[in-house]
C-alpha cells in the first residue's frame, strides 16, 4: 500500500519530450511555472493553460496518470480557491451575512486553482518523462556555476542519486517493519493524532537503524569501486543538447514574450 | 618487491594480524600467511567470527593489517599511492545485494566504477555492455535495481566490479542473503568468470557445498588458518572440522559415518553423484532405478 505513493515516478516512453535534454526540460519547467504567476488576465492565462495541456498530450502518457498526481493536491486546490472566493472586491454576486462572494473573488479563485493545477501538471510532466538519473545529472550541470561559491555540486547530485535509489528500498522496508510490528500487536490505525504519532515510533526507530547500516555498507561498496568524489570522474552518458532542444527554447521564449505582451495590452483580471 | 617469493601468487599475506582498536582485546586475525595464485578459485571457509570477512577487506586495502603485510598483484596494500590501483584490480563484492548498488538504473550502476576511474565515455559504454553480458544480465540493463531478484542484484554487483576490469574478485558471503535459485545463479556466474576470463576468485562463505567447486579451500577458525588444501583433502578431515563446529557436505559425512561402521567405501566423497556411485559399488542390488528413486524421493518425503 505504501508503495503506491507516486513519488516523482518516471514513466519510460519515446515521445519528443522524453528525448529532450533534461537541462532544457528543467529550465523550461521553471520558466513556465514563473509565467503561470506572471499571467494576470484570462487571455495570458489561457495561453499558459493551452501550453500545459499541449505538453501533457505531447508526452504521450495516459492522462489518468496525471489525474493521479493531482489527487494529492486536490484538497489544497479546493481549500485555497474557496478561501479566495471571499476575498477580492468588485460586484457582489452573493451576500451571506458578513460573507460575500464578489466577482473579483471568483476570478481569484479560478486563477489560483488554475495556477496550482498547472504547476502540479507541469512538474508531473517533468518527472514522468525524465529518469531520476537524468534529473540529477541535469541538476549537477545546471548548478555547476555555483562551484565558484564553493558549493559542493557533485556531492549534492550524488546524494540525490543515492536518495532516489533508496526510496523504493526504504519504502519496502517500512512496509515490512509495519507488518512486523502489527504482527506483534502494534495498533497503528486507531486513536487520536497523538496516539498515532506515538505508534509510529516503533516503526521509525528500526527504519533509522537499518538506514544507517545500509549507509555504512553502501559507503564501503562505493570505496571498493574507487569512488573518491567528483575529481577526475568521467560519465557514461554525456548530455548533449540537440537542435530540437534549441527550437523548444526559442518557442518557449516567444510564448513567454507573448504572455508579457498580452499582460501589457489587455487589462489585468487579478491584482 | 623482493619479499615476494612466488611469482605466480596474486594475493599474498605474510603473518597478518589485525585488531579492531585497543578497546577490543582479542586480535581478529592472528598471523595469517596465505597466498592465492593467479587464476585460481579459492574458497575461504569459516563460521561467523572466524575472521574471514575481516580477511576479505584486507585484500583490497579496505582494512590495513596491524602487523604483517598484504600484497595484491605485487603491491603492498599499505602504499597509499597505489590505493585505487589495488581496488581496481581486486574487486570486493559484499553480502547484501541491496546495499551496494548506487544508481537507480542497472547500467548506470555498472558504470559507476569505470566512471570513478576516469575511463573515457565510449570505453565505459563498451565495458558496461561486456560486463552485463558476462553476468547474463544484459537484457535488464535499463531496469531499476529494486525490480530485480536478490540473485540478479548480486550479479549486477559483480558486473559493477567486472566493469573495472579487475584481475581478482573477492566475494564476501555473496549468497548469504539469497534464495537457493539466486545462490545457484551467482555461483554459476563466478565459476564461469573464473574459467572463461581467468579472473582469480576468492569466495568467502560458510556454506560447505559452495566450496566443493573450488580449486583450493582454506579453512579459518578463530583468526587462524585451520587447514588448507584441495576440497578432497580438506573435507576428508571430518574429525578436525567437527571439532571446530564446521560442517562437511552431507554426502561426505554419510560416507564418513558408513566407513566408521566398517563399510568398504572410498576415502572422500564430495558430491551427491559420487556418493550414489560409491554406494552402488558396494551394494549392486541397490542400484539402478531403486537408487534413482531414493535419491529423488529424498526431498519429497515430508510433503506426501
Amino acid at each position: 500500500m505504501i508503495r503506491d505513493v507516486a513519488l516523482g515516478q518516471y514513466i519510460p516512453g519515446k515521445s519528443g519530450i522524453h528525448r529532450m535534454d533534461p537541462r532544457v526540460k528543467i529550465s523550461l519547467t521553471f520558466l513556465f511555472i514563473i509565467f503561470l504567476f506572471v499571467g494576470s488576465n484570462y487571455a495570458s492565462m489561457g495561453v499558459m493553460t493551452v501550453l500545459v495541456a499541449g505538453i501533457l498530450l505531447a508526452t504521450g502518457i495516459p492522462l489518468r496518470q496525471y489525474f493521479k498526481s493531482l489527487k494529492a493536491v486536490l484538497f489544497v486546490v479546493i481549500f485555497t480557491s474557496v478561501l479566495n472566493l471571499f476575498y477580492g472586491s468588485g460586484q457582489v454576486l452573493v451576500q451571506w451575512g458578513v460573507m460575500q462572494i464578489t466577482e473579483g473573488g471568483v476570478n481569484r479563485a479560478v486563477f489560483i486553482a488554475l495556477r496550482i493545477v498547472c504547476l502540479m501538471l507541469l512538474s508531473a510532466a517533468l518527472t514522468f518523462t525524465t529518469s531520476p538519473t537524468e534529473l540529477t545529472d541535469a541538476i549537477e550541470r545546471l548548478l555547476k556555476p555555483l562551484k565558484i561559491f564553493h558549493v559542493k555540486v557533485h556531492e549534492i547530485a550524488m546524494m540525490m542519486t543515492i536518495a532516489l535509489r533508496f526510496v523504493p528500498t526504504l519504502l519496502e522496508e517500512t512496509d515490512k517493519i509495519m507488518s512486523a510490528q502489527k504482527a506483534r500487536g502494534a495498533d497503528l490505525e486507531s486513536g487520536g493524532l497523538m496516539q498515532r504519532v506515538k505508534a509510529l515510533i516503533p516503526i521509525l526507530i528500526p527504519l533509522f537503524v537499518s538506514a544507517f547500516r545500509r549507509a555504512y555498507d553502501l559507503a564501503m561498496a562505493m570505496e571498493c569501486r574507487c569512488y573518491h568524489g567528483g575529481e577526475g570522474r568521467t560519465r557514461m552518458k554525456v548530455l548533449k543538447a540537440k537542435k530540437s532542444d534549441a527550437v523548444a527554447v526559442i518557442g518557449a521564449l516567444l510564448l513567454c514574450a507573448g504572455v508579457i505582451l498580452l499582460n501589457i495590452f489587455l487589462p489585468g483580471t487579478v491584482r | 618487491m623482493d619479499s615476494i617469493q612466488n611469482e605466480e601468487a596474486f594475493i599474498q599475506t605474510e603473518s597478518v594480524t589485525f585488531s579492531y582498536g585497543e578497546t577490543v582485546p582479542d586480535d581478529v586475525l592472528k598471523g595469517i600467511t596465505m597466498q592465492v595464485k593467479k587464476g585460481e578459485f579459492v574458497a575461504l571457509l569459516g563460521h561467523n567470527g572466524s575472521g574471514k570477512s575481516t580477511m576479505a577487506k584486507m585484500y583490497n586495502a579496505m582494512l590495513l593489517p596491524s602487523g604483517g603485510t598484504v600484497y595484491a598483484g605485487g603491491m603492498d596494500t599499505k602504499d597509499e599511492a597505489l590505493l585505487y590501483e589495488i581496488r581496481r584490480r581486486v574487486g570486493l563484492v559484499l553480502q547484501n545485494p541491496d546495499n551496494q548498488l548506487v544508481a537507480s538504473v542497472v547500467e548506470e550502476d555498472v558504470a559507476f566504477g569505470p566512471e570513478n576511474l576516469g575511463v573515457p565515455t565510449e570505453e565505459i559504454r563498451r565495458r558496461v555492455d561486456n560486463a552485463l553480458k558476462a553476468v547474463e544480465m544484459y537484457e535488464f540493463r535499463e531496469f531499476a535495481p529494486h525490480k530485480l531478484s536478490g540473485g540478479q542484484k548480486q550479479r549486477i554487483a559483480i558486473a559493477g566490479i567486472i566493469a573495472m576490469e579487475p584481475d581478482c574478485i573477492v566475494l564476501d558471503e555473496p549468497t548469504a542473503m539469497l534464495d537457493p535459485r539466486g545462490r545457484t545463479e551467482v555461483l554459476r556466474t563466478i565459476h564461469r568468470l573464473n574459467r572463461e576470463k581467468g579472473i582469480t576468485i576468492v569466495l568467502i562463505t560458510h556454506y560447505m557445498d559452495e566450496a566443493i567447486g573450488a580449486d583450493r579451500i582454506l579453512v579459518m577458525d578463530d583468526g587462524k588458518i585451520l587447514t588448507e588444501g584441495s576440497p578432497e583433502q580438506v573435507f576428508s578431515q571430518v574429525e578436525l572440522l567437527k571439532q571446530h563446529q564446521l560442517d562437511v557436505p552431507q554426502s561426505t559425512e554419510l560416507i564418513y559415518r558408513l566407513r566408521g561402521a566398517g563399510a568398504d567405501l572410498p576415502d572422500c566423497v564430495l558430491s551427491v553423484e559420487e556418493c550414489v556411485q560409491a554406494l552402488e559399488r558396494i551394494r549392486p542390488d541397490f542400484s539402478g532405478k531403486q537408487a534413482e528413486s531414493t535419491r529423488k524421493g529424498g526431498g519429497d518425503h515430508g510433503t506426501d
